[in-house]
């Protein structure tokens, strides 16, 4: 239970989809004019990811890690099909997008009213596709966490459009700089935002956890597998060497 | 240009500064933020976005007119899909650690919506050799401006480029630091980026004013 309870407010806040990975910015950007489109795309993207990743996860453990295609039987142990990753995740997101757009037209005209415009600008959204992407990098381990994942990303994204449209409607009254109009300075709050949701990262690191946990641990992995590498080398060259005496 | 006519100069020309695909079509924007903190990430970033937006402009361009429209999204998107593997793989062959920086945004080249803004509005109605010349265009002022981002953000913020020290040592203080300067911490961390390409908007509509938004 203590898990879901971190992911979700770690994805929401310290892991925000917008300000710390800036991802689906260009709709942030677009269509960040009102506050009522907004609340439509950012409820689209919350209910689009809350379907995608837990798809996207079943995907990676049940065909695509290494070792996935085990329940087939013991002979497809040694197969690692991660490479398609990229291709299948993108193709279930986008045939979800039109089986979801099929489905709520045909079951509830008024939410499709309200989403349905925006349910084909999602499939091309960075932050779907990132949402699946960073699910497998940081090997999510269940399906229910996978679940919370995507919904409480969505969130992040929700909360980070409605407060950059709130932002644009009212910075209508100011006096901006003319250069900066329009996108200028919304990329510069959006900035500062970023800078605020920083603030954040202490949240969650109270104990044991370091600042940079992700940075930290590539360059240790990285660290490791050098060594291994220069070892095997040294291995090798030992072996030509015998090979050569002999 | 003897090679080129002027028409399809134009076309590789002008995104790289009046209609430039980030700062004017505002396309692309979450790789070109993420991944600016060195200038090296931000140097294989662009070359990658121009394999995938020139290959991928000729492939569409070439299929334009047996795509049928209802399906072009799924389509177009299997075959950035299918280059931006090719890329991975590569990236994961020879660069293995720059790959583990870009991480998941190479994978994002897919989402990218310069890629899929191109294939729209150009490669699905013009030839192959058009086609390349935009792909190659849009990549470029896309690169240029990565390439800007991450040379002001890894000199102010590291003190390098290209992972050199070229203001001098920070901790034994020779070169600038000698003189009292610091690192700026701030640059390094990502919504530093946000704001350099604000700067960057603001400077470029200052110069030219017909770019200016009516807000």
């Amino acid at each position: 239970m203590l898990e879901h309870v971190e992911l979700f407010f770690k994805s929401i806040f310290i892991d925000n989809m917008v300000f710390a990975v800036f991802l689906g910015m260009c709709s942030y950007l677009a269509v960040s004019k009102k506050v009522s489109t907004a609340v439509g795309l950012g409820a689209a993207v919350i209910f689009v990811l809350a379907v995608t990743v837990p798809l996207n996860w079943l995907l990676d453990q049940y065909l695509l890690r290494d070792g996935a295609l085990v329940w087939l039987g013991p002979e497809y142990a040694d197969y690692n099909l991660s490479f398609l990753s990229f291709i299948l995740f993108i193709a279930t997101i986008a045939t979800m997008v039109q089986l979801v757009e099929i489905v709520v037209e045909k079951f509830s005209p008024s939410l499709y009213n309200s989403l349905g415009i925006f349910l084909p600008l999602i499939a091309v959204n960075c932050a779907i596709l990132g949402g699946s992407l960073f699910m497998q990098a940081r090997e999510i381990p269940s399906l229910g966490l996978a679940f919370n994942y995507g919904v409480s990303s969505g969130i992040g994204w929700f909360l980070a459009i409605l407060a950059i449209a709130a932002i644009r409607e009212k910075i209508r009254y100011s006096n901006v700089p003319a250069p900066l109009r329009g996108l200028g300075i919304t990329f510069i709050i959006t900035g500062l935002m970023g800078i605020g949701f920083q603030s954040f990262g202490g949240m969650l690191t109270g104990d044991n956890e370091p600042p940079e946990p992700t940075d930290t641990t590539t360059v240790e992995t990285i660290e490791e597998k050098e060594i291994k590498k220069e070892i095997d080398d040294e291995e090798k060259a030992v072996s030509y060497n015998e090979v050569i005496n002999r | 240009m003897g090679l080129l006519s002027k028409k399809d100069a134009n076309l590789i020309l002008d995104p790289l500064a009046d209609n430039n695909p980030i700062t004017i079509q505002v396309l692309g924007i979450c790789s070109a933020l993420a991944i600016t903190a060195e200038l090296k990430a931000s140097v294989v970033m662009s070359l990658s976005v121009l394999f995938v937006l020139g290959v991928g402009n000729v492939v569409i361009s070439l299929m334009r007119n047996i795509i049928p429209s209802k399906i072009r999204i799924i389509v177009q998107l299997i075959v950035v899909a299918t280059l931006v593997i090719v890329v991975d793989q590569v990236l994961k062959a020879f660069a293995y650690e720059l790959s583990k920086t870009l991480a998941v945004f190479v994978g994002l080249i897919i989402t990218n919506c310069i890629i899929m803004g191109r294939f729209e509005a150009f490669a699905l109605g013009n030839g192959p050799w058009k086609s390349f010349l935009d792909g190659i265009g849009n990549a470029l002022g896309y690169g240029v401006i990565l390439i800007i981002v991450g040379f002001f953000r890894e000199l102010l913020g590291s003190g390098t480029l290209f992972g050199v020290p070229v203001l001098g040592d920070p901790i034994a203080k020779t070169g600038l630091y000698a003189t009292g300067y610091e690192n700026n911490g701030f640059m390094i961390i990502p919504p530093a980026a946000l704001i350099v390409v604000g700067i960057i908007i603001w400077v470029q509509r200052s110069r030219n004013r017909a770019l200016i938004e009516e807000a």
